[in-house]
């Protein structure tokens, strides 16, 4: 593998990894602040992507004709909108199914169920309302393709990894200079102590799925605009890994959503390429998914708290 | 060759020092009360000696056998059992059912058997649903007995834990502030309780207590401890007039209630 | 008299569906809807024991059904079946019939040696580490079996039917329906019987604390490892069912997360640790899905919105962690046989 193929997967690998980053988010702050495996997360960031989808295409269509909206507009409305309606759905989620299930004291796998029937349910309503048929995702920006010393990449390409590098600082930053982000932090360091502390738990619980939704959703748009293509269960197999990804970082550490996601997307596209290598071809692409669990599993199993989590000594 | 002897007992939590340089030595039928202020490393000694935690130094030796590395399950086989400082009773299960799992090391029959429920089974099963029964009848607590855990009042809770460390058939009984939240009235039950049951069980007890009348009214000898360090051992009288032991507790009313 | 009454309501109902399906007085759709029944309640039982009565979350019960589907149906149709692959049948299809629930068990015994392997490191920690591994595992699985192209790789396995035509050709008699019979009530045998041992009820403290557990006396880690064994065999002799069924196809499709939902479903619906319930709801949930079937995508609409709702209603399930005895006590008349045997300790 020469130095250009490299770079050229190790791009690739940034921006899959993009993906799963930005939906480990949303599974370790939720869980961080719940202690809940939000398994509709997924089907978050296919919510995401079709509400993005259906307001550009809504936008492009005026703007195509008379109006002529500039492309940065619409992408910019379009994430901004797509944002907001999806933490709207993640929100109503929350609110109607979790949180009566909560108050009612019901076991904590009771939720983690629920969870998963919303994700049933978010997909084959799509899938009912929409058809199976994909969906073609619009061009929302001009796709430039530039080479530099052999390694071709998309404009796209670096705004997906460079909005996602901004959106991880800035949530960083929010979370360890703003009252909200502390207190998110600390409810995820001691479960008991801190909502007695007069820190108002629901705003903050509904603060985490504002986010980790919108960022979800920020993802879904990327997606769609890399790939291009929809599709009802979008969702599924990427949260699931993407959920796993957050594990292995350390759930509840956002540090470890991040890493955990990106080294997912190393493995996952590095496998893919070495494939194409001469002498590994027996390697073959369908094994992609073998070894990025086997390889997590053996973290785990070597840290089970995963690369960030620390080891909290149960009390006796 | 003494029962219980501890040696050099010392932990670490991270860098912060819990415990240091503990020793102790206990007979069969000795009842020695641990005392010292809040955080001092009472309940830490406790969870080293029963393989909650693992100490970082010293030897915890059991009729000579070297107990520090076992876990938990098989050091409480071996004879030490214990109660908490906060109620931990398996809350959605019967009572009968707290004290019959904890005989789980004297289970002869296998997994076959526990599937099949042969004669074997019966006879074992019955037997430890007898000395169940006379265990919470000791503790008058056999009408109780198919009553969840969670649906009994405090301080039977209490009595149900005693009685579940007391199923193990343990030599060594540590009994973890068994009188937190009682009244007075309650509290002298529970003195003369367990200076009865060191006699019908022929037992060692090691208690904490933050009661001084408790721990100076039964035990026979007091160790204290202060920022994880032993700072006196002696009998109640000599612990009494201590003056380490007065400012280490200065401020604390406890004292002089006692 | 008492003790008789359990013995003979099985027996009626195995006369019935057996008898029932043997005369065809059922057609070949209810049949498969009684077999889809059995095989749901080998697995609702099978998953309480770990994510009811031991309080654990296992999400990749589909991959344990999925090594005693593949391990069992490669065994039979290489010892019974003319196939491309393995060619002739070692055996004479008379060997089947005794053969085939041998064969079950292979299947069952090689998916609790799976669950060993998760097992181990799985139990180390507590929370919901063992999720995470099973749900990676149900991908493993389902992964591998992709990959082996041996075994039909992604397109999957056939041969099952020619298995069992060969066995009816020997003997006409509903056989799968009749191990599908005998393997629900072992499960349900197993559980029970093993849940109301003091050795079993250590799962049960396992789930109320854990540390309180080992502190008296229990051996949590080995206990963990044996239940969590025994559910995944359990689950292989579901699978090994499952692969023999009126298809006589499996693929790795078959096995994936949303199988393993389905599965979590139906014991969460009955209530954690509630064997009662889990057969109640395996029963309730596959005839609620044969029942919305016309409603094509939009059953999977329906279907979780009815759960969630009665989520709401009732949010630990059907039964709770009681059993149908404890609610009906008459009924102790039929199922409470077993504990008239304590009644001697009591006094």
């Amino acid at each position: 593998m020469g130095l250009d193929i490299f770079l050229q997967h190790f791009l690739n690998a940034l921006q899959w990894g993009s993906f799963y980053a930005l939906i480990a988010l949303g599974y370790t702050m939720v869980y961080g602040v719940l202690l809940l495996i939000n398994f509709a997360h997924g089907d978050i960031f296919m919510v995401g992507a079709y509400i993005g989808f259906f307001i550009a295409t809504f936008l492009l269509g005026i703007g195509g004709n008379s109006f002529a909206i500039p492309s940065w507009l619409i992408l910019t409305l379009t994430i901004l909108g797509s944002m907001v309606l999806t933490s709207g759905v993640g929100l109503t989620i929350e609110r109607v199914a979790y949180r009566p299930l909560r108050e009612r004291g019901a076991n904590r796998l009771y939720v983690v169920i629920t969870a998963l029937m919303i994700g049933l349910f978010l997909e084959y309503l799509n899938l009912s309302l929409l058809g199976a048929a994909d969906r073609g995702f619009p061009e929302l920006i001009q796709t430039d393709v530039y080479t530099v010393g052999g390694v071709s990449f998309t404009n796209v390409k670096l705004i997906v990894i460079g909005l996602s590098v901004i959106v991880m600082v800035a949530l960083e930053v929010f979370l360890r200079r703003t009252k909200i982000g502390m207190a998110m932090r600390a409810i995820s360091y001691d479960k008991v102590a801190v909502p007695l502390m007069g820190v108002p738990m629901n705003a903050i619980i509904a603060a985490t799925f504002v986010i980790g939704s919108s960022l979800a959703a920020l993802a879904g748009i990327m997606y769609g605009s890399a790939y291009h293509v929809l599709s009802f269960d979008m969702g599924i197999l990427i949260g699931w890994k993407a959920f796993i990804a957050a594990v292995v970082g350390g759930i509840g550490e956002v540090r470890g959503a991040m890493v955990g996601g990106f080294l997912l997307g190393f493995i996952e596209i590095f496998v893919v390429a070495l494939g194409q290598v001469p002498g590994f071809e027996w390697l073959s692409s369908t094994y992609r998914d073998l070894v990025a669990f086997t390889v997590l599993l053996v973290i785990l199993t070597v840290k089970p708290t995963g690369l960030f989590g620390v080891a909290r000594r149960q009390k006796v | 060759m003494p029962m219980l002897q501890i040696k050099h007992l010392t932990h670490y939590f991270g860098g912060l020092r819990a415990v240091y340089d503990f020793n102790l030595e206990m007979e069969q039928g000795d009842l020695v009360g641990l005392i010292g202020p809040n955080g001092a490393g009472k309940t830490t000694i406790f969870n080293l000696v029963t393989g909650a935690y693992r100490p970082t130094e010293g030897e915890v030796l059991l009729d000579g056998e070297n107990l520090v590395g076992m876990r938990p399950h098989e050091i409480t086989t071996r004879g030490i059992a214990r109660t908490f400082q906060t109620i931990r009773l398996w809350n959605e299960l019967s009572v009968l059912d707290n004290i019959c799992i904890a005989r789980a090391s004297r289970i002869q029959y296998g997994l076959v058997d526990s599937i099949l429920h042969g004669k074997r089974y019966w006879d074992e099963e019955r037997q430890i649903k007898r000395r169940a029964f006379d265990l919470l009848a000791m503790f008058g607590l056999d009408k109780e007995a198919h009553e969840a855990a969670k649906n009994l009042p405090y301080g039977e809770q209490r009595k149900v834990e005693i009685a579940r460390a007391l199923a193990t058939e343990p030599r060594l009984l540590l009994l973890d502030e068994p009188a937190a939240g009682m009244n007075p009235g309650e509290i002298s039950d529970l003195m003369e309780f367990i200076q009865q049951i060191r006699r019908d069980f022929n037992l060692a007890i090691w208690i904490i207590e933050h009661q001084m009348r408790v721990i100076m009214n039964i035990c026979e000898r007091i160790k204290v401890v202060d920022f994880g360090e032993t700072i006196a051992y002696g009998t109640p009288e000599e612990i009494r007039n201590n003056p380490r032991v007065i400012e280490a507790y200065l401020g604390e009313e406890a004292f002089d209630a006692a | 008299m008492k003790k008789y009454y359990l013995p003979l309501l099985i027996l009626v109902l195995f006369v019935g569906i057996v008898g029932g399906s043997w005369l065809h007085v059922f057609n070949e759709y209810w049949q498969l809807v009684i077999l889809f029944m059995g095989i749901n309640i080998v697995l609702t039982v099978s998953l309480n024991l770990i994510n009811g009565f031991m309080g654990e979350f296992s999400c990749g019960h589909a991959g344990f059904m999925a090594v005693g589907a593949y391990v069992s149906s490669i065994l039979t149709v290489w010892l019974f079946a003319d196939d491309k692959i393995f060619g002739p049948p070692v055996l004479p299809a008379s060997w089947a019939i005794p053969l085939f629930p041998v064969i079950l068990i292979i299947g069952a015994i090689a998916a609790s040696l799976a669950g060993l392997l998760v097992a181990i490191p799985s139990f180390r920690t507590r929370g919901d580490y063992l999720a995470i591994i099973t749900l990676a595992v149900n991908y493993i699985v389902k992964s591998a079996i992709e990959n082996m192209e041996v075994i039909g790789g992604p397109r999957g396995f056939v041969g099952m039917k020619r298995v069992m035509n060969n066995m009816a050709a020997v003997f006409d008699a509903p056989w799968l329906l009749i191990w599908t019979f005998i393997g629900m009530l072992a499960t349900i045998f197993i559980i029970r019987n093993f849940m109301s041992s003091t050795f079993g009820k250590g799962i049960e403290a396992i789930r109320e604390d854990e540390i309180a557990a080992e502190l008296m006396s229990v051996n949590t880690r080995r206990l963990k490892v044996i239940a969590f064994m025994l559910s995944c065999g359990l689950a292989g002799l579901a699978g090994g069912l499952f692969a023999h069924g009126p298809g006589g196809y499996i693929n790795p499709g078959t096995f994936t997360i949303l199988k393993s939902t389905e599965v979590m479903v139906m014991v969460y619906l009955g209530g954690m640790g509630s064997i009662s319930g889990s057969i109640i709801s395996a029963i309730g949930f596959t005839l609620l899905l044969e029942l919305l079937r016309p409603l094509g995508t939009y059953k999977w609409v329906v279907i979780p919105l009815l759960l969630v709702v009665m989520m709401l209603f009732r949010p630990s399930g059907i039964l709770g962690n009681k059993e149908l005895t404890d609610v009906f006590p008459k009924l102790r008349a039929i199922f409470g046989a077993e504990e008239e045997n304590y009644a001697h300790a009591a006094n």
